[in-house]
């Protein structure tokens, strides 16, 4: 009987995976393992997490993985580059996590234009949290610490954008939606490649669903995928 | 069997001596940002590390990201470690708090300044309890602290040691009075390093956290952490005791204050006063067994720090229902003590 057509990276007694019906991580982490499977790197890398939902994932694969602190996991997996250059190391975060607390390290080493892959999930919002406001959050959008849309009249931010202006185009930085997984999973390949190749540093941001947070049913959660992706531009945003 | 070492004599400060001896100890990565009084830590790995393509150098962004790097350095397994100092320090527990929970060995070497806040950049003894206790843990922590430009050397070889053999973060706590002192040191290069090992891409596959989602699960986790810091601590606690015997007066210091005892201790005996040095060169684990032998024939004690009291609340936990003499205190924060100062001290309370 074929069982599924789960990546073989994936760690069969972690699952079903601890997250969430309708979550956009599971398929971000999917297409993810798809990607490792193609590229046949499951025993040369290394996974890194941060604290939110991203922290779930720390058993998800039958991969050297490290759940790190919220915020940190770019550093670590960066010492770990550093000492190890030969590891394809990857880390996984939130936009809290990325944007918020850790953007200093984030961005710091797209600047230092370190050889490694950070795949970031925006869902606009807190989510292990419940769903307040993140850097991400669009105007008028309404979470638990924005009651009816109230303290949301900043921009929401641009990543991909911001870390392709500092690198002066070098870093490879694209914006993908879990609402087109082929394109996702074509951008996180890219994204691999970039490091194995010795490129440098290599970013995707990944638009992604909440439907507990968001407070949405299926027709509403794609609706809100939709509008994200007019909010923030998918595509390629710079590479060398 | 007697270890032969190799001695030779140089004239450095301290800041270059801690750097030659993490060289000597097998470091192979340093990350770190600039601090006073730790500074000179930092560029002088830089200028190693600029000559030899097999020592690993990042400045950071911030301390945070120092101690972080220093853990993926870690992990993929380097002797990797870093220096900080105040401020700085406050940051490192972030990064200090995961390998304390993970069992990770890290080497950090904090040059006390004084505090709170930014305070000043030299000189005091107010990190005593940010180092042993700075994560929202328990402290399974390592704490050595130096007296002199050759323990300087000695006990940052022996944190490399200890972090790597017991996997509890191991700290050197110093200093800029140390750090930046210039004198005459002996290197040894020991035969034997305790080898550094990776975490990952080791041949398994390793899950590695240090998040739980039910209580017990931690609590057994940390029961674990508990067992093997007890079992750690009789191998790795020291202390100098210094003309205790027939002492009635015990002085207790640690660090450079104990140096500044022990002459203070010469001096008062050449007067006929009997007083004694204790000295923990361990902060963490505490030789609480030799602290309550130390004091079973004294009249008085007297703790001396440039704190106030973070070092004595370790001294009188320890004596808490085990004496009932007298405590004198010369807590003097964030500046330094003389010799003069804690004879002045014991003659006025043997009075």
């Amino acid at each position: 009987m074929k069982t599924s057509n789960f990546p073989k990276c994936y760690k069969k007694e972690t699952k079903p995976n601890k997250f969430c019906p309708g979550c956009g991580h599971s398929l971000t982490l999917k297409t993810l393992g798809q990607v490792i499977d193609g590229f046949e790197i499951s025993k040369k890398m290394v996974f890194g997490i941060d604290i939110g939902c991203s922290l779930l994932a720390w058993d998800f694969f039958d991969i050297d993985t490290v759940q790190t602190h919220h915020g940190r996991v770019v550093p670590v997996i960066k010492g770990i580059k550093m000492a190890s250059p030969k590891t394809v190391a990857i880390a996984y975060m939130g936009d809290g996590g990325g944007y918020a607390i850790g953007l200093q390290s984030l961005l710091h080493s797209a600047k230092r234009n370190d050889p490694i892959t950070v795949i970031l999930v925006n869902n606009t919002l807190y989510g292990m949290t419940g769903g307040q406001k993140a850097p991400t959050t669009m105007k008028g959008e309404v979470t638990s610490s924005t009651p009816g849309g109230v303290f949301t009249d900043d921009e929401p931010f641009m990543g991909p954008e911001l870390i392709n202006h500092i690198t002066k185009g070098k870093a490879y930085t694209a914006r993908a939606s879990v609402g087109n997984l082929f394109d996702l999973k074509r951008k996180i390949q890219e994204a691999i490649m970039y490091q194995i190749n010795g490129k440098g540093f290599a970013f995707v941001e990944v638009l992604s669903m909440c439907p507990l947070n968001w407070k949405t049913d299926v027709k509403n959660t794609i609706e809100f995928l939709d509008k994200m992706e007019k909010v923030f531009p998918v595509g390629v945003i710079g590479k060398s | 069997m007697a270890v032969k070492v190799k001695a030779k004599k140089y004239l450095l400060t301290g800041n270059e001596i801690i750097v030659q001896a993490a060289l000597d100890a097998g470091a192979e990565m340093f990350c770190g940002y600039p601090i006073t009084p730790t500074t000179e830590i930092l560029t002088g790995w830089a200028e190693k590390a600029a000559k030899d393509k097999n020592l690993l150098f990042l400045q950071t962004e911030d301390e945070t990201s120092a101690g972080f790097t220093v853990i993926g350095g870690v992990l993929a397994g380097k002797k990797a470690w870093t220096a900080t100092a105040g401020p700085g320090n406050i940051l490192m527990q972030d990064p200090m708090s995961m390998a304390e929970a993970m069992r990770l060995p890290t080497v950090c070497y904090i040059g006390q300044r004084g505090g709170p806040s930014t305070g000043t950049v030299i000189y005091s003894q107010q990190e005593v309890t940010l180092t042993r206790f700075g994560g929202n843990g328990e402290g399974m922590r390592i704490v050595y602290s130096p007296s002199t430009l050759q323990e300087l050397y000695d006990l940052t070889i022996k944190a490399f040691e200890a972090a790597w053999k017991y996997r509890f973060p191991t700290f050197v706590l110093g200093d800029g009075y140390l750090g930046k002192t210039l004198g005459d040191v002996d290197f040894h290069k020991k035969p034997k390093n305790y080898a550094s090992y990776p975490f990952v891409q080791n041949g398994e596959i390793n899950n590695l956290r240090n998040t739980f989602s039910i209580e017990e699960e931690l609590y057994d986790n940390l029961k674990d952490h508990f067992k093997d810091f007890t079992e750690m601590s009789k191998d790795v606690s020291e202390c100098e005791e210094f003309m205790l015997k027939d002492a009635q007066t015990v002085v207790f210091a640690h660090g450079v204050v104990g140096s500044a005892t022990k002459m203070a201790v010469r001096e008062l005996r050449e007067e006929g006063y009997r007083v004694g040095l204790f000295r923990p060169i361990t902060l963490s684990p505490f030789p609480s067994k030799e602290t309550i032998r130390a004091v079973k024939r004294a009249k008085r004690i007297v703790i001396a720090e440039s704190s106030y009291g973070q070092f004595g609340r370790i001294v009188r936990e320890v004596l808490y229902g085990v004496t009932d003499i007298p405590v004198h205190r010369l807590y003097r924060p964030a500046v330094g003590i003389m010799p003069e100062d804690i004879v002045e001290k014991v003659k006025n309370i043997s009075k």
